[in-house]
This record gives C-alpha cells, sequence and structure tokens, in this order.
C-alpha cells in the first residue's frame, strides 16, 4: 500500500517570545520541528507499513529550509520524501495550502496510487485543523479526522475500520479506501531513528517541486491571490491593568496564609462559597 | 475595527462612505449558526454561538438563522425551539435516517446545500471535533474563507464583513482576518469562549424545512459503534465550575497529588499545563491553554504555573484566580485575583486543610 504523509515544519511554539516593543515575533534562536501533531501520524503510517508493507511517502510544503524536517522524517523511516515549495505559495492560508498539496498528492499517485493520505490533528503555528479537511475534499477522499486509533485495514476488501473521537465518546467508522486520516495526539510514541535510516535520510536526493511540477497550473490559487482570509491586523493581546492582590507571606506559616486567602475569598465571594459548599465533600 | 452601533440605515450602513458591496457578494445575507446536535443533545457552544450571531445579526440588520441537521427522532424539532430561545428567528432544518449520526459526508452535503440554496453572509461553528471536521468540508467544497477558533467577532460596518479575531502564535499574539470577496464568511468559535447568552422561553420563530438529495447507499463511511466514554475518566474541564490547576513548579509527578488533594475537597475539576501533559503526569484532556481546553470556572487555582500565553489564554476568562508560585516575576501575577509567592508544594496542603476546616464548619452551621 502507498501512504502519502504530510508534515510541516513550525517554529516551535513554546519557545517563541514575542518583542516587547515591536509586538513582532522573535523567531531568532527558535527552534524549527516538526510539527509535533503529524509525528503521531507519521508513526501511525509506519506502523501500517510494518504490518501491511508498501510505501510511505512524506510531502512537506514550505520554504527550502523545511528539507531537514524531511530528513528528519526519513530518519523515522519513511521512504521518500517530496519537498514542495515555491515563492507562489507564500501567503497562502488553508484553501490555498490544501490547493497546493492536493495537486502535488494527485502528482504523486501518477506514480503510485495512494490508499491513505495522513495530516496531524492540526499544527501549532496555526492550529486551524482545515487542511486535512480541505485535501480530503479537493481529492474526493473519504475524511476521518481525531482518529484515535486504526482497528484494521483489509487491502483486498479496500477497507478501513477506525476510531473517531467524537463529543463524549468515540465513533467506529469504516470507510472505503482512499481515505484521508488526521489523528489525535497521545496514541502513539514517534520511535527512534536507527543507524540504517540516519545514514539514508542524509544520502537521500530530496525531491524538490516547484509549483508547476507539483501540477499547480493555475497561479492565481494559491498564495495570497489564492487565499480568500486576509490578515487585516495583528496585534499584542492586551493585558489587564489589575495585577492579583497578593497576600502578604513575609516570615507567616503557610497554614495563615491560607486561612487569610480563604476568610478574603469567602467574604468578597459569598456565592463562591455557597457553591462549593454545595458540592464540596 | 469599526465598533459603530446599527443605524437605522441599515440596508446601507456605510452607504455615506459610498461603499457599494459586489452585488454577487450582496447577493448573501443573514446570520446562521451551525446547531450540533449530536446524540439527542445539542452542544452548548451553539448557544454561545447564538448570543454571538445575535450581535452580528443585529449590527448588520438582518436575521439570525440556526441550522439543524439530524433525524426528528434526535429531537431537531426540540434543538429549533431551544434555539429560537436562544435568539434565532428561524432554523433551516433538514431530517433525514442518513443524518442520525454525525458523518462528513451527509452533514457537508446538506450544509453546503443549504448555504448555496440560501445564501448566509456569515456561517459559525463551535470548534468541536465535530465542528472542525465539518467547518473545513464546507469551506473547501464553498471555496471561501474560514478563520478558526475566534476569540472574538466583530462587523466591520465599513465594508460589512466579519472581523474575526484569533491568537496566533500559540497566543502570543491576535490577528484579525477578514474574507472580502468571497461569502459566506466561515469562522468557528471554541466552547467556553464566548457568554452564554441568557435564555427566553418565549422567544419563538419560524422553520425552514429542506431536504437532503442523499440515500443511504450513496455513503461511503458507515458508523459501526459508538463506545462512549466513561465520564469519571474523561474529565469535563470546559464546563467546569470550580479548577485546580498545576503546572511545572510542582517539580515531581508525585507533587501532582497535591492538586488531586485539593480538588476532592473543593468538588473540583483537575487541570494542567502544557509542561505537565507532556511530562505525562496527568491526561491530555486535562490541559488547559491554547492547545489545551479553554475554560471559565467561577474558581481556577493555579499552583506553580508561571502563567505564559500559552496558558494564559486558556483560563483567564476564570471569575476568580488564585496563583501560587514561587516566582514573584511569574506573569501569572498579572492577572490573578489574589496571589501568594510561595512554594506551592507547602502552601497546597495548608490550603486544603483550611477548606476542609472552613466547609466543615459552614456544614455544621448549617
Amino acid at each position: 500500500m502507498h501512504i502519502v504523509v504530510c508534515i510541516k515544519q513550525v517554529p516551535d511554539s513554546a519557545q517563541i517570545r514575542v518583542h516587547p516593543v515591536t509586538n513582532t515575533i522573535m523567531r531568532q534562536g527558535v527552534p524549527a520541528i516538526i510539527n509535533p501533531y503529524d509525528l503521531a501520524s507519521l508513526e501511525e503510517a509506519l506502523r501500517l507499513k510494518d504490518k501491511l508493507g508498501g510505501r510511505v511517502t512524506v510531502l512537506c510544503m514550505g520554504p527550502p529550509q523545511a528539507e531537514s524536517a524531511l530528513r528528519k522524517a526519513l530518519s523515522f523511516g519513511a521512504d521518500e520524501a517530496i519537498l514542495v515549495t515555491d515563492r507562489a505559495f507564500a501567503g497562502s492560508d488553508t484553501l490555498a495550502t490544501s490547493f497546493a498539496l492536493a495537486s502535488a498528492i494527485t502528482q504523486i499517485q501518477k506514480d503510485m496510487p495512494v490508499d491513505i493520505v495522513f495530516t496531524g490533528k492540526q499544527t501549532i503555528d496555526g492550529d486551524t485543523a482545515q487542511v486535512g479537511p480541505g485535501i480530503a475534499k479537493r481529492l474526493g477522499l473519504q475524511l476521518l479526522t481525531y482518529v484515535s486509533k486504526i482497528d484494521g485495514v483489509d487491502l483486498d476488501k479496500g477497507e478501513i475500520v477506525v476510531q473517531r473521537r467524537a463529543e463524549g465518546g468515540a465513533q467506529v467508522l469504516r470507510t472505503r479506501l482512499p481515505c484521508l486520516i488526521t489523528t489525535i495526539e497521545g496514541i502513539n510514541d514517534i520511535r527512534f531513528a536507527t543507524m540504517p535510516n540516519m545514514f539514508r535520510a542524509a544520502r537521500y536526493a530530496l525531491k524538490t517541486w516547484d509549483a508547476k511540477t507539483a501540477g499547480v497550473e493555475d497561479l492565481t490559487k494559491v498564495g495570497l491571490k489564492g487565499s480568500p482570509t486576509i490578515v487585516s491586523k495583528v496585534f499584542a493581546p492586551q493585558t489587564k491593568a489589575q495585577k492579583a492582590e497578593l497576600i502578604d507571606s513575609e516570615g507567616r506559616k503557610p497554614r495563615d496564609l491560607a486561612l487569610t486567602l480563604v476568610t478574603k475569598l469567602f467574604t468578597r465571594h459569598p456565592k463562591l462559597r455557597d457553591e462549593i459548599n454545595s458540592r464540596a465533600l | 475595527m469599526s465598533d459603530e452601533t446599527t443605524t437605522t440605515a441599515a440596508k446601507k450602513p456605510a452607504g455615506r462612505k459610498k461603499f457599494e458591496l459586489d452585488p454577487r457578494l450582496a447577493a448573501y445575507q443573514g446570520v446562521w449558526v451551525f446547531i450540533e446536535l449530536e446524540r439527542g443533545a445539542v452542544h452548548p457552544v451553539s448557544w454561545e454561538l447564538l448570543g454571538e450571531g445575535r450581535k452580528l445579526a443585529d449590527k448588520l440588520a438582518v436575521e439570525l438563522a440556526g441550522v439543524v441537521l439530524g433525524t426528528t427522532a434526535s429531537g431537531t424539532r426540540a434543538a429549533c425551539e431551544q434555539a429560537f430561545h436562544y435568539g434565532a428567528d428561524l432554523c433551516y432544518v433538514i431530517e433525514d435516517p442518513v443524518l442520525e449520526n454525525y458523518r462528513n459526508e451527509p452533514y457537508t452535503g446538506g450544509l453546503t446545500n443549504l448555504v448555496q440554496t440560501y445564501q448566509p453572509e456569515i456561517l459559525l461553528l463551535g470548534a468541536t471535533t465535530l465542528g472542525r471536521d465539518l467547518a473545513g468540508s464546507v469551506a473547501t467544497t464553498l471555496q471561501t474563507g474560514l478563520t478558526a477558533d475566534c476569540t472574538e467577532l466583530n462587523i466591520d460596518m465599513e465594508n460589512r464583513s466579519l472581523a474575526a479575531t484569533r491568537p496566533t502564535f500559540g497566543g502570543s499574539l491576535l490577528c484579525t482576518i477578514v474574507t472580502l470577496n468571497y461569502r459566506p464568511q466561515m469562522a468557528t468559535v471554541r466552547p467556553r469562549v464566548m457568554h452564554m447568552p441568557e435564555r427566553n422561553p418565549l422567544r419563538s420563530g419560524r422553520i425552514v424545512p429542506h431536504t437532503l438529495a442523499l440515500i443511504e447507499s450513496d455513503i461511503i463511511t458507515k458508523v459501526l459503534d459508538y463506545i462512549p466514554d466513561n465520564l469519571q475518566e474523561k474529565p469535563q474541564l470546559p464546563f467546569a465550575d470550580i479548577i485546580v490547576a498545576g503546572g511545572r513548579g510542582l517539580k515531581r509527578k508525585d507533587n501532582f497529588n497535591l492538586i488531586w488533594e485539593l480538588a476532592k475537597v473543593l468538588g473540583a475539576e483537575v487541570g494542567a499545563s502544557r509542561p505537565v501533559v507532556q511530562a505525562g503526569w496527568v491526561d491530555l484532556e486535562r490541559q488547559v491553554g491554547q492547545s489545551g481546553k479553554t475554560v471559565r470556572p467561577k474558581l481556577y487555582i493555579a499552583a506553580g504555573i508561571s502563567g505564559a500565553i500559552q496558558h494564559r489564554v486558556g483560563m483567564e476568562s476564570s471569575d476568580v484566580i488564585i496563583a501560587i508560585n514561587e516566582d514573584p516575576n511569574a506573569p501569572i501575577f498579572d492577572f490573578a485575583t489574589y496571589g501568594i509567592v510561595g512554594n506551592a508544594m507547602v502552601i497546597l496542603p495548608a490550603l486544603t486543610e483550611t477548606f476542609r476546616q472552613q466547609l466543615a464548619v459552614t456544614k455544621i452551621a448549617v
């Protein structure tokens, strides 16, 4: 079987700082990583390959530096890696991005039909969760989002059974291949890179596709032109003027502090006291 | 972003500025909220969205509609009635056996078809697993703009567009996004981000039934089963009234038990910051913040949490915030209500004991 895993290189948002004066993102020194949610999908793809054989192709759209994300994916065991990079893609929103990726997947299909496309449930920089569904709709793939478990794949019948997170439970769904799956995090741990795979990743001749090679003929469908949404303003969150009322802790015992705090809380917020009283054991 | 209030010149709100909306876009009118009916219950985020949608519709001087998809047995009509109570003027309803459980294909088909038929200018959905699955599919099918996880929605009266504000870069910055040349303008909002509107049981509205041109054999994906969560294991953080949350300042996994003990005394839910979840101390479902849940409890106790922006955006709407942190310069003290500068491992047991005693005293007094 042939599995395509879409990955994105993102700045590690935990380490992002905003310049206090200019309100711009300070990217310097912030490491670029594979979007963590994509790793869960990559691992699921590699497990399916371990079980059923076949090929795992990783696909990434981004600037030339994103090559390192693809090599990393290769070191985990992906077979092929394609970087889709073109200035024409700059400024793409989720609709334009799904167009470019769907076009690239159509090109990949020409080499070997694709059974499953994986994406992460969302990215940690954009957090939209829109690109996966977008690709599925454009390619006419069955869409399985928030998958928590792949129960089984029947290649002869061309069917897959998965569990999908829903409110308050999990749906067990059966659908026909090809399909697009987004996985939730925490369902697996990405494997360690093996020595042979690391060597292979370093030597691998990465395929780099520009818009044309990726099958994007109509450049008005990508980049800013192909993006219905427009960022009209970027600003820092307003900081609340009021600071916390600190309980004076100088030389006082924890018990005194706790009592002062609880008394204050219950006196000033009698409703809260009643609320706690009504529910606490 | 303009803050003009609604004027009587509703049809041409910015007429005096010679603003003319392209007739192709002007054909789209009205604000819609997708009412998320699943397994016989409506997700409360739908009512929160109706509250927001009402404000937008009033500014634009258009109607607010709910969209209900499901089966009669699953309570579509009751959902409509409730939608009217929460502010909808009308509801578009598709009742069909294939809509018994949520599936992407028939729901995308139904909602897309409704939009194409009745042409709303704004379509809002909850940023739930269902809402995000559906929103991304519908927006792509309609080739229009979709803004995810908005924290503020407004109308730019200059061009009658939806100004959707959302956090970006993990909440470090906010950006306002508009969809100028495409309709409908779509947006999702996470549960608990918007206020729950007042319910008015006297309000009523019109029901517009619509049909789905799909039969079961057309639909490829089948629902084989539904496995409900063990509710005791799956915390319901977004709707908890009291939350006790712990962070990295607790140093070790064992120390997190102090959080559980306080929560038990208060009958509270347990929350956590991202580092603690990543370290595997608690379940992912308990993560509060930009990449976790948005909460707005009456009381939020944060112990050993620095209050980085990623965490803050998920909990700053709490009514009362108590912060315990060793670092007097921790950002959490900039927005908490009360703060104790001290070692959480020492303060927490004292707080648990004090609450226990205080509550015992009141119990006896009653």
